[in-house]
């Protein structure tokens, strides 16, 4: 492997590493707020490209149609949480998964209702004409999508350690009895919580459709990639989701140079399983104990 | 069988196990159409991958998302070693179950001492790297062409191709399999599941080693989904990946939650639900099933009472609660 090679798997680690990052603290934010593991996260992604997609072929401009596509998987997050996520709050983890897991079921086969079953893309934000960088090329989309994941990022930290609302929201993830018994209302920081999960992971939806294609069926791998991200980095952990997605990406893409394409998929997998063999709580350790 | 249930509920439990075993295996002899045999030949196989599930779920309350990865690979473990080794249709059976049980094994030692949430997770990840193995493995599994000229069961030169001979090996092993779950749950182990699903410190405190339990129960249900797996190979001759993707494991979930997880006779009706209600489905839109599997998914969840109840039980207690109400909760209309 050259070092233009290496560069250049090391960039396309990054890209997907960014949108594994945005899908990672999608399953933290309503982890944190509920103890709920969102099985439809993956989904919501998928949601946000296919919408941005169908809005560009009513011939939207683009920013129209990516600010059009959080708010709609926004409103549908919403009335998720309203209709299937509150009722089972008080509920086992088993209902939990399962209804999250139907959600999913509903989320793919609603898009492939609408949508029909091929893969989609939209264009890039600014062109396609490649950058130099040491040899290896970037394509200006992969500058959209690491910005972009910075300033959501670093947003959101301000956000949670600044406003009054997000400390409210930390609150709960801590003790969402105590938190109540402050006089904060649990369940607007739920609802709060899962609005702002589907217009992340709507935003990261759109993000990567323009360089990875999007069809009703990429959410469910995204899901796992993203939980697998959320896992290494240490579940409910903001800055260990972050981490954890560039790093799975890049090992992902490091693998994709050493072992081939056709396993690519295989290795968030593996690595998904060796922290839960090794070390359970991820790199920068998981905000709660998860053993039961 | 032990002295703490009385004799006249055990004989009653008894009674229905050998009604249901005599009605099904003598269905060969008034039915020839051999549409009904292959849907019921197909019914054998769910019912095995469910009454596997339905363990899982309602004895331990773990849940696996990834049956499908375990049902492919007893159907590919039987394909390659008969139609490459030449190996024993039956041994080659065992070769996948025992391939199955050890990966349940692994994957389910470090899982089961955490959190629901990480064996579905886990499972749903060994799912999806069994199906790329099995797309990318070209040289073994022939990848998306898939396998062909899997042979027949036979018994001592007997060939059991046949609808009604496949039918009645199909159904004795399914029927044996019952046996085992319904003997699970009243036995020592069966008592010590139900234990830690209901409080797993309690459980752990009476000297239940329960995360030993969970990994018991997780295995049997692989190798339940593994031997179906082989008996669909072994039926159809033919098998490709895309039998045992993540969403056929959702499918089983289904079927085990719309039957219910209070008694293992719920597999049987959630078999019937997943077999029956896609056909069903199939007049309007087969595209459809998956959403309103999904729906109802979710609907279970949200009326779920307790950990006992399945879609009628759920619709039926909901109608009770709203007094003379006719109209029943989304997607109980099916």
């Amino acid at each position: 492997m050259t070092f233009a090679q290496f560069l250049q798997y090391i960039f396309s680690g990054i890209t997907s590493g960014a949108v594994y990052a945005l899908t990672a603290m999608g399953f933290t934010l309503v982890f944190n707020a509920t103890r709920i593991i969102n099985f439809s996260q993956g989904q919501l992604v998928m949601l946000g490209g296919m919408s941005a997609v169908a809005l560009y072929g009513r011939g939207l401009p683009l920013w129209a149609c990516f600010v059009l596509a959080v708010v709609i998987v926004t409103l549908i997050t919403i009335g998720f949480e309203r209709v299937a996520i509150r009722p089972l709050l008080k509920k086992g983890v088993l209902a939990q998964i399962i209804a999250t897991v139907g959600a999913s079921f509903v989320f793919e086969t609603g898009a492939m209702l609408v949508w029909g079953r091929d893969a989609v893309g939209l264009t890039p934000f600014s062109g396609d004409k490649p950058l130099g960088v040491g040899g290896a090329t970037v394509v200006p989309q992969t500058l959209w999508v690491v910005g972009l994941t910075v300033v959501i990022v670093v947003a959101l930290q301000f956000f949670y350690r600044k406003s009054l609302f997000g400390k409210a929201v930390r609150a709960c993830s801590v003790d969402a009895t105590a938190a109540r018994l402050q006089g904060i209302s649990y369940s607007r920081v739920v609802t709060f919580s899962f609005a702002l999960t589907g217009a992340i992971s709507a935003a990261a939806g759109v993000l990567i459709t323009p360089i990875s294609f999007m069809s009703y069926h990429s959410g469910s791998l995204l899901g796992l990639k993203g939980f697998a991200a959320a896992t290494l980095g240490g579940l409910g952990n903001p800055v260990g989701a972050v981490v954890g997605g560039f790093v799975l990406g890049i090992i992902e893409a490091l693998g994709v140079g050493v072992v081939s394409a056709g396993y690519k998929d295989a290795i968030a997998f593996v690595i998904l399983l060796l922290v839960l063999f090794l070390r359970p709580t991820g790199l920068l350790g998981a905000k709660v104990v998860n053993r039961q | 069988m032990t002295g703490t249930t009385t004799t006249a509920s055990y004989l009653r439990r008894h009674a229905g196990y050998l009604a249901f075993a005599v009605i099904v295996m003598t269905i060969p002899a008034y039915v020839s159409n051999s549409y009904y045999l292959s849907v019921l030949a197909y019914m054998a196989t769910r019912f095995m991958m469910a009454l596997g599930l339905s363990l899982l779920l309602g004895q331990a309350g773990q849940i696996s998302l990834g049956q499908a990865g375990f049902v492919g690979i007893g159907a590919y473990g039987s394909a390659i070693l008969t139609t490459r080794l030449g190996l024993d249709p039956w041994l080659a059976m065992l070769i996948g179950a025992l391939l199955a049980a050890t990966i349940a094994g692994l994957v389910g030692m470090p899982t089961l001492r955490l959190k629901g949430y990480y064996l579905a997770m886990a499972t749903l990840g060994v799912n999806e790297i069994i199906y790329i193995l099995l797309v990318q493995l070209k040289s073994l599994t022939n990848g998306t062409d898939g396998v062909t000229g899997i042979p027949s069961l036979s018994i001592g030169g007997l060939n059991l191709g046949g609808p009604k001979a496949y039918h009645l090996i199909a159904w004795g092993v399914a029927l044996l399999m019952l046996r085992v779950a319904l003997n699970l749950g009243n036995s020592r182990v069966g008592r010590s599941l139900r234990a830690l699903h209901r409080s797993e410190p309690a459980a752990q405190s009476l000297g239940v080693d329960t995360s030993y339990r969970k990994v018991q129960v997780f295995m049997l249900a692989a190798v339940f989904a593994s031997i179906a797996g082989s008996f669909d190979a072994y039926y159809v001759h033919f098998i490709s990946p895309e039998s045992y993707t993540i969403s056929f494991s959702i499918i089983l979930i289904t079927g085990v939650i719309i039957g219910g997880l209070g008694t293992i006779w719920g597999a049987l009706w959630g078999t019937l639900a997943i077999v029956i209600l896609p056909e069903i489905l199939k007049r309007v839109n087969s595209d459809i099933t998956n959403l309103v599997f999904g729906v109802l998914l979710i609907a279970i969840m949200v009326l779920w009472q307790g950990r006992n109840r399945g879609l009628w039980q759920t619709v039926r207690s909901w109608r009770s609660e709203r007094g003379v109400r006719k109209v029943g909760p989304p997607g109980a209309g099916e």
